[in-house]
């Protein structure tokens, strides 16, 4: 079991090192020059060619790479472009409201699609599991920004229970959660309907109703555990991409995430930011990874880590 | 749970004193949106205390179904009791309508009173929960012990089943113990609260010979201490010989014939219980001859293509037949080694290896049949992999017609293995779902550069060959029964007319009339083609029907190889004698008297440690052609 941790820590920093080539590559390929788009619209070439000295853009591009790839060993991540503040410091500020937005919703996404899924599985083509899927399939095909804005006219506006945009207090988190949640609450539930509706055909799920167990018993006791690997899985994959940041979301609840700041970064090829950001998720993606397969373990003893 | 809560106004039926279960009138239904399907009809039948009853059928005879209705499952599978009382008394005396029994009195009974094992005790059993736990669960829910002492008695329960290392199984999850470990923990699990009615559900099926008799012999001496009556399903009339003091035979839901064990063995009455005994390889039915021989297929109508059947049973004698060409061996293999690897560890190292096929060598002469034989890890299926190269090897010589298999470029591979063809053990895995049949036995001919015209007329003449209809080719696979399925791997194998088939297991997963069917098949097949077979089994009594020659696989290595004779009436290797006493014979006359010894020990594993060579030394001939091993492997010696 540690020996797999330590392996698997250590083949992390191939696959960064790989991912931060391809982005620093990936990135200067992109159309578009940014210290054009620094100097402003009416500067001269002459600026230009001043601001693009002062970036360091001016270098060949192997020596841009190794000046990356050294600051990069040292922690550094560099300045950004559009806002002239340490990456690190742009990054950490928005890191924080992305992170606990992605908690709060994947908690109530993961504990409605639970009991939804597991619900709809016990009573299989009754009306609880026609109810349950058809709020599963609405949760998938609603759009974020459309659900966002009704919750909104509804709570803010309407009853004004809650605050409309920002991030200040717990009741700024309600809304978005919700909004951010619902898809992922429908993935959860669809996945654990079917998951558990194979594990309830398994043999030891027979052996456990011929010990003469309650059915209660036999589902949150005998088939629960065995059910949760894919619904973990799903769920690593679905915090990844929350962490990320939602770009939507955060647009309609003016939210401080990490998703505007790619989406501007980008948008002013900001390149140390987009670097760094990409890394970032690569990382998270990785960790998520590591994590889910530690829990796979613990759930089912069967799994072996080599 | 008060047992005067079954229904009030048929004042308590009675039951004769020693009869605990006595079932009439029972009809189970499954209804689908499409149609309803009557699983048994009107069946009757009881049990005594300390007696077993042994309910017998193929596939589809609703003899699982019955189970189930009896412990109230079958609900959970889609069926409804239409009809029937099924009294069972409980054990403060009270008798009660299982059939109308509330859903709280049957869970205080199941478990309890009414216990059942399964047929795969590899998914019977929750693969996240420890044996002891598992164990422990019945006795805390029935007979409301605390978890210090439910413990306590779960390792008395594994003690008494003879597991050994008792105080480690409890802690142990199910995948780390063996098939005959896991089924010993089911039966420990059923009797934990010493039931009244034991259903043993098809309980040996899935173990090695071996182990089967264990388990047997087990349940037996079980019942005996407990006084429990049994209710033992299955479909080989092996076991039944061997367990059943009253058998009931079932045929499509209905029963159709019961009786006392010898004298329904002496004597069936219904036509069905005559084809079913007749179908059954008997150890011991060859004895006195060299020769393989078809089965006497009798009532034709009771099995699955009767027209077809019928039309091959009238145009062949049953005659011993010799198909052995003389000449060079086909096939030469020569101290071939097979290992997998284990890694592990920080770096993947190498750290065990299993040694899968340890230095073997046989011949198979032209139309010759060797059959392999042993239990599940003696390699038999890994030497069939490697003589196609399926997996590699890693010394040793594998020729055919003269070519080392071994040193072949790919592309002259390729041309061999047209040569060499395979049938699996399961027709239902080895047939892609969405090609048609026909397609799927034209793929190879394609595949070697067939013309399609060609290809078409030969699939025609295959499926005709094998005892289906060129129409049948346009159908997919579900459109099968099983039997018809292995057909159709058997037309795909002989696609590319090849010298030698590799049957893996090939009628293993069919039932016993089908098996039948398909080795007479296998019979015209080489008579006609003059095919080599290399036959891999475990079922020794299918192996001395069909095989010229013999080969015993135990921990990867040849132990006894000779004529099929010789070893079958003059075993010489114990390994090769502890296989055949353990085999079932379907004779409740010569049922084995007490007990055999076999009531432990587990099949040694192939994994051995980095250069802990096992000692590997040349066979000695003991007879014309009939060699053994004297030096000793997994701790027996000749």
């Amino acid at each position: 079991m540690l020996t797999f941790f330590l392996k698997r820590l250590l083949g992390l920093l191939p696959t960064l090192a790989i991912v931060a080539v391809l982005v620093f590559l990936f990135v200067h390929m992109l159309p578009g020059d940014p210290a054009r788009l620094a100097a402003g619209q009416d500067a001269d070439q002459q600026t230009v060619e001043l601001v693009r000295a002062e970036l360091g853009l001016d270098r060949p591009l192997p020596v841009q790479f190794g000046r990356y790839v050294l600051n990069l060993g040292q922690g550094d991540l560099g300045t950004s472009i559009r806002t002239r503040r340490p990456v690190a410091a742009e990054i950490g500020e928005r890191f924080l409201p992305t992170l606990l937005l992605t908690l709060t919703s994947m908690a109530w996404a993961v504990a409605f699609g639970l009991v939804i899924g597991i619900v709809s599985a016990v009573y299989r083509n009754e009306w609880p599991d026609r109810l349950g899927m058809t709020l599963a399939v609405s949760g998938i095909s609603f759009p974020a920004f459309a659900l966002g804005m009704l919750l909104m006219q509804i709570f803010s506006v309407g009853l004004g229970w809650l605050p409309t945009v920002g991030a200040g207090s717990w009741k700024h988190y309600i809304l978005p959660s919700l909004t951010l949640g619902a898809a992922v609450a429908a993935v959860m539930a669809r996945f654990t309907r079917a998951s558990f509706v194979e594990v309830l055909g398994e043999d030891f799920v027979r052996t456990a109703r011929a010990k003469g167990l309650t059915e209660r018993v036999v589902i949150a006791k005998h088939a629960l555990r065995n059910a949760l690997i894919p619904v973990v899985t799903m769920m690593g994959l679905q915090f990844g991409f929350l962490l990320g940041g939602s770009i939507v979301v955060e647009a309609v609840f003016n939210w401080p995430g990490l998703g505007r700041l790619l989406v501007d970064s980008v948008n002013q090829r900001d390149y140390p930011v987009i670097q760094a950001l990409v890394l970032l998720f690569s990382l998270e993606f990785i960790l998520i990874n590591l994590v889910v397969d530690v829990l796979y373990g613990l759930i089912n003893p069967t799994i072996r880590y080599k | 749970m008060p047992p005067s809560a079954s229904p009030s106004p048929p004042p308590s039926p009675i039951l004769p004193d020693r009869r605990i279960l006595s079932v009439s009138d029972l009809s189970v239904r499954f209804t689908t949106s499409e149609r309803t399907v009557e699983a048994v009809r009107h069946l009757s039948f009881h049990v005594e205390a300390g007696e077993t009853l042994a309910i017998v059928g193929e596939s589809g005879s609703g003899k699982s179904v019955t189970s189930l209705a009896l412990m109230r499952l079958v609900a959970h599978g889609g069926g409804t009791i239409a009809s029937g009382r099924m009294l069972f008394r409980r054990r403060s005396g009270a008798i009660l309508d299982l059939a109308d029994a509330s859903n709280a009195e049957m869970r205080a009974l199941r478990g309890a009173e009414l216990a059942m094992i399964f047929q795969e005790p590899m998914t019977s059993l929750n693969p996240v929960f420890t044996a002891g736990e598992q164990i422990a669960e019945s006795i805390r829910v029935h007979q409301g012990k605390g978890h210090g002492a439910a413990r306590a008695e779960a390792l008395r329960m594994l003690d008494l089943v003879r597991i050994p290392e008792a105080r480690n199984v409890l802690t142990r999850f199910p995948h780390q113990l063996s098939g005959g470990m896991r089924q010993r923990v089911m039966i420990a699990m059923a009797l934990a609260c010493r039931p009244q009615l034991l259903i043993a559900d098809e309980p040996t099926t899935a173990l090695d010979v071996t182990i089967q008799a264990q388990i047997l012999e087990l349940i037996r001496s079980l019942q005996d201490e407990m006084k429990m009556g049994v209710v033992f399903i299955t479909h080989d009339m092996g076991v039944v010989a061997e367990v059943a003091d009253r058998v009931l035979v079932m045929f499509r839901g209905d029963k159709v014939e019961e009786g006392a064990a010898p004298a329904l063995f002496a004597a069936p009455r219904h036509a069905y219980t005559q084809a079913l005994l007749a179908a059954v390889p008997r150890l011991g039915a060859m004895a006195g001859s060299d020769l393989p021989r078809k089965f006497d297929l009798l009532r034709p109508e009771a099995t699955e293509t009767p027209a077809v059947a019928a039309t091959q049973d009238a145009a062949q004698d049953h005659a011993a037949q010799d198909t052995r060409r003389p000449g060079p061996p086909i096939l030469r293999v020569r101290d071939l080694v097979t290992r997998f690897d284990i890694r592990g560890g920080l770096l993947n190292r190498v750290r065990r290896r299993v040694h899968a096929v340890e230095r073997i060598s046989f011949d198979l002469a032209s139309g010759e049949t060797l059959a392999l034989v042993g239990e599940s890890g003696c390699g038999k299926s890994t030497t069939g992999r490697s003589l196609l190269r399926l997996v590699e090897s890693q010394s040793g010589l594998i020729e055919f017609a003269g070519e080392n298999i071994r040193d072949l470029p790919p592309n002259k591979l390729q041309a061999l293995r047209k040569n060499i063809q395979f049938i699996f053990q399961d027709p239902y895995a080895s047939l892609d779902p969405r090609l048609t049949v026909g397609f799927s036995i034209m793929e190879p001919l394609l595949v070697h550069g067939t013309p399609r015209r060609e290809a078409e007329a030969r699939v025609a003449w295959l499926l005709e060959r094998v005892g289906l209809t060129p129409a049948q080719g346009l159908r997919y696979p579900h459109e099968f029964s099983g039997g018809q399925r292995q057909r159709i791997a058997i037309a795909r194998a002989l696609a590319l007319n090849p010298k030698v088939i590799v049957a893996d297991e090939a009628v293993s997963a069919l039932d016993v009339s089908i098996q039948a069917q398909i080795v007479n098949l296998m019979l015209d097949l080489q008579r006609e083609l003059g095919l080599s077979y290399l036959f891999i089994s475990h079922d020794m009594a299918v192996v001395e029907r069909v095989s010229h020659r013999v080969a015993v696989m135990f921990l990867g290595q040849i132990v006894e190889i000779g004529p099929r004779r010789a070893i079958f009436e003059n075993p010489q290797h114990p390994y090769t004698r502890k296989l055949m006493a353990a085999v079932p014979v379907a004779d409740p006359e010569r049922r084995h008297a007490k007990p055999r010894g076999l009531l432990t020990g587990e099949i040694p594993s192939p994994v051995r440690a980095l250069g802990d060579e096992p000692e590997v030394a040349p066979l000695v001939e003991v007879g014309p052609g009939h060699w053994t091993a004297r030096h000793t492997v997994g701790g027996l010696a000749a």
